[in-house]
C-alpha cells in the first residue's frame, strides 16, 4: 500500500511536470538552444494562472499561463533572432526581467493563495478556496490523488499527441529542421529566424502549462517554485533518453514525459532512505552531470581498454 | 533568349580599411541567358565562392546589381530569394537535416512551392518523392523513412541536388559540389547533375577546379581572376578548346600561372 501511494504521488507530480520537460525538450533536443528562460517562465505561467484562477476562471487561468509563457518565449526568441543575442544570455535576460513581472503579477507579493474572500451564511467575511480544475474534477471523480492524477495524466497526453503531429506539420518540421540545419531551411526558403522563435515560443508555452498546472494542483503560486527547473526538466529528458535513445521526434516527446514521470520516482528513492527536501536540487545537478559525462567515460574507458590489449600485444 | 540573370559591376570589399583589406569581387559583370549552363573557372581565391554568397545574399555587396528573371534582387533577404535559387555546396553535409528522414528532407525543400497542406508529406508528394528519389538510381527511393545522416557523403550530395532543384529554381548555383567525393561517386553525381539541368532546363552556374569537367558540362566557361571576369567562351571557340589551350590563354590573360590544383586535371 505503502509503495503503492508512492507511485501514486510520482505519477501525479511526473504528470504536472511533464509539459515542463517536453518544453526543454523541444529547446535542449530539437531547436539545439540552451534556453534559460525556463525557469522564469514556469513561474510566469504559475503567476498568470494564480490571478486569473482568484478572479474566478479556473479553465481559462490554465490557458492565460500557457499564454504566458508563450509570451516570455516571444520575447527570448526576438532576443536571439532580431536582435542576435546569444542564446544562453537572451533566456537570462528573460528570466531575469521576469522576476520583477511575476513579483508584480503577484500584487507586490512573493506567494498567493488561490482563496477569494466570501460573505457567509452569518454575513461574515471569510476566504474561499478558488475553484481550481483539480476541484471541478474531484467533483467528477471524487476526492483524492487519483483523480488529480487522471486530469493532469489526460492534459499530458492530449498535449503530447498534439505535440508529435504538430511537428509532422510544415511549420513543425521547419522548426525540427531549424535545429538540424539552419542554413538548409534559410536556402529552403524558410525564415529560420522566424521557425526558431516559433519553437522557443512552444517550448515555454509547455513550461508556463506546468507552472499553471502546479498552481492549481497546490492552491498556491509562489516566486521560488522556478528555481532550479531548467535542471529538473534536463533531468527528466536525459533519464528518458537513457531509457528509449535518441530516435523520432514522437519517441523523443514519449520518453520526456516517462523521463518526468521516473525523475519523481527516484525522488521518492531518496525521500525513502531519509535524504532531507533540500537536498533535491544537488541530486537533480548530479543527475544531470552523470548523464552528461557518461559518454565521455564509455570513450575513454574504451581508448583504455583498446591502449591495455595492445601494449599487452607488444610486450608478450 | 531572355536574360536570366544579370550582375552589372558587382564588388564586395572585405574588412575594408585594414591590413587584411580584401577585394574579393572588383566590378564583376555577367549576363546569363534563359537555360544557360556556364562554368566557372579560376585559382583559389577568384572570388568564385564570393560570387556565388553575393547571389545568394549571404551579404549586402559594396555596390552593383544582381537581376534575377527581371526583378531586382540585390537587397532581398537570403531565405526570400532562395525561393527562386537552388545552392549546392562542396561539404554534403551543408544542404541536409541529418536528424530527418530523407522524407522529410525533401519536403522541407519542396516547402517552395508545395501545395500548403497540413501535413509536411502528404501521400502525394511522397509518391513523387519517390519517383525522383528513384531517377538517381541508388536505390533511395526505398529508404525514404532512413535519417538523412546514416547516407553516404555522394548519397547525401544526391539528395541535396534533388532538394535544390525540387521547386524548379530560376537558377541553380554549383560551387564544386563534387570535388569531396571520391571520383566514382563524383562522376556519377555530375552525370545525375547534367541529366537534371537539361531535364528541367534549368539556368545554372557550375564552378569547377576540374578543366575538363568544365569544357565538358555546359555550353559557356568563364574564368574569374582576382574578382573579375577574365575570360568567357562559347560557341565554335569552346568547341575546340582544350585544357592545355585554356591554360595558355589563362597565362596570356592574367599573366600569372593558374593554381596547382586546376593545373593537376589537365
Ligand atoms: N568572409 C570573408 N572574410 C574575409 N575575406 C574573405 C571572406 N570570404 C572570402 N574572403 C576572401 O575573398 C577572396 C575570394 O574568396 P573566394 O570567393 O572564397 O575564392 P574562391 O574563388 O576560391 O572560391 C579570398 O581572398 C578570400 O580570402
Ligand atoms: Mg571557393
Amino acid at each position: 500500500m505503502h509503495y503503492f501511494e508512492m507511485l501514486l504521488s510520482a505519477l501525479g507530480q511526473g504528470a504536472i511536470y511533464a509539459p515542463m520537460a517536453l518544453g526543454v525538450f523541444i529547446a535542449f533536443r530539437i531547436l539545439n538552444t540552451p534556453d534559460l528562460t525556463i525557469d522564469g517562465s514556469f513561474v510566469f505561467g504559475m503567476t498568470v494562472c494564480a490571478m486569473v484562477t482568484v478572479a474566478g476562471h479556473p479553465v481559462l487561468a490554465i490557458l492565460a499561463g500557457t499564454a504566458a509563457g508563450m509570451l516570455a518565449g516571444l520575447v527570448t526568441g526576438i532576443l536571439q533572432t532580431s536582435l542576435q543575442i546569444n542564446a544562453i544570455l537572451s533566456g537570462i535576460l528573460t528570466m531575469t526581467g521576469l522576476y520583477t513581472v511575476n513579483y508584480m503579477v503577484l500584487g507586490g507579493q512573493a506567494n498567493l493563495y488561490l482563496q477569494q474572500m466570501q460573505i457567509n451564511e452569518s454575513g461574515v467575511e471569510v476566504p474561499v478556496a478558488s475553484q481550481t480544475i483539480y476541484k471541478m474534477m474531484a467533483a467528477v471523480a471524487g476526492n483524492g490523488e487519483v483523480s488529480s492524477l487522471i486530469l493532469s495524466g489526460l492534459i499530458v497526453v492530449i498535449v503530447s499527441v498534439l505535440l508529435s503531429l504538430f511537428f509532422k506539420t510544415r511549420p513543425g518540421i521547419a522548426i525540427r529542421a531549424t535545429g538540424d540545419n539552419e542554413e538548409m531551411v534559410r536556402s529552403s526558403s524558410i525564415n529560420a529566424d522566424r521557425s526558431r522563435t516559433l519553437g522557443i515560443m512552444l517550448a515555454n508555452s509547455l513550461v508556463g502549462l506546468s507552472g499553471a498546472m502546479l498552481c492549481q494542483q497546490q492552491r498556491y503560486a509562489d516566486l521560488g517554485c522556478g528555481n532550479g527547473m531548467l535542471v529538473v526538466g534536463l533531468a527528466s529528458v536525459i533519464i528518458g533518453q537513457a531509457l528509449f535513445g535518441r530516435r523520432g521526434v514522437t519517441l523523443g516527446v514519449v520518453s520526456a514525459v516517462i523521463g518526468s514521470v521516473l525523475y519523481r520516482m527516484i525522488l521518492q528513492g531518496a525521500y525513502q532512505i531519509d535524504m532531507p527536501s533540500y537536498t533535491v536540487k544537488l541530486l537533480s545537478a548530479l543527475i544531470v552531470t552523470v548523464a552528461l559525462v557518461m559518454p565521455l567515460t564509455k570513450e575513454k574507458m574504451n581508448t583504455m581498454r583498446i591502449r591495455r590489449a595492445g601494449e599487452k600485444e607488444a610486450y608478450k | 533568349m531572355s536574360t536570366q540573370l544579370s550582375i552589372t559591376r558587382l564588388t564586395k570589399i572585405f574588412e575594408p580599411g585594414t591590413a587584411n583589406q580584401k577585394i574579393a569581387l572588383n566590378n564583376f559583370s555577367l549576363e546569363v541567358k534563359k537555360g544557360e549552363f556556364i562554368t566557372i573557372l579560376g585559382s583559389n581565391g577568384a572570388g568564385k565562392s564570393t560570387l556565388f554568397n553575393g547571389i545568394l545574399g549571404k551579404f549586402f555587396p559594396d555596390s552593383g546589381r544582381i537581376i534575377l528573371d527581371g526583378e531586382d534582387i540585390t537587397y532581398w533577404k537570403d531565405f526570400k530569394r532562395a525561393a527562386k535559387i537552388g545552392c549546392l555546396f562542396q561539404n554534403p553535409m551543408r544542404g541536409t537535416a541529418p536528424n530527418m528522414t530523407i522524407e522529410e528532407n525533401l519536403a522541407l525543400a519542396y516547402t517552395r512551392n508545395a501545395s500548403k497542406s497540413f501535413f509536411a508529406v502528404t501521400r502525394k508528394d511522397s509518391g513523387y518523392f519517390r519517383e525522383l528519389l528513384a531517377t538517381l538510381d541508388l536505390g533511395l527511393e526505398d529508404r525514404m523513412k532512413t535519417k538523412m545522416g546514416l547516407l553516404s557523403g555522394g548519397q547525401r550530395q544526391a539528395a541535396s541536388l534533388l532538394m535544390a532543384t525540387i521547386a524548379k529554381p530560376k537558377l541553380l548555383l554549383l560551387d564544386e559540389h563534387t570535388a569531396a567525393l571520391d571520383p566514382v561517386t563524383s562522376r556519377k553525381v555530375l552525370e545525375i547533375t547534367g541529366k537534371i539541368i537539361e531535364q528541367n532546363q534549368l539556368t545554372a552556374l557550375m564552378i569547377t577546379h576540374d578543366m575538363n569537367q568544365a569544357l565538358a558540362f555546359g555550353s559557356r566557361t568563364i574564368m574569374m581572376d582576382g574578382g573579375t571576369l577574365v575570360l568567357d567562351i562559347h560557341g565554335s571557340e569552346r568547341a575546340e578548346m582544350t585544357p592545355r589551350k585554356l591554360v595558355d590563354l589563362y597565362t596570356d590573360q592574367s599573366g600569372q600561372l593558374l593554381s596547382d590544383r586546376t593545373m593537376l586535371s589537365l
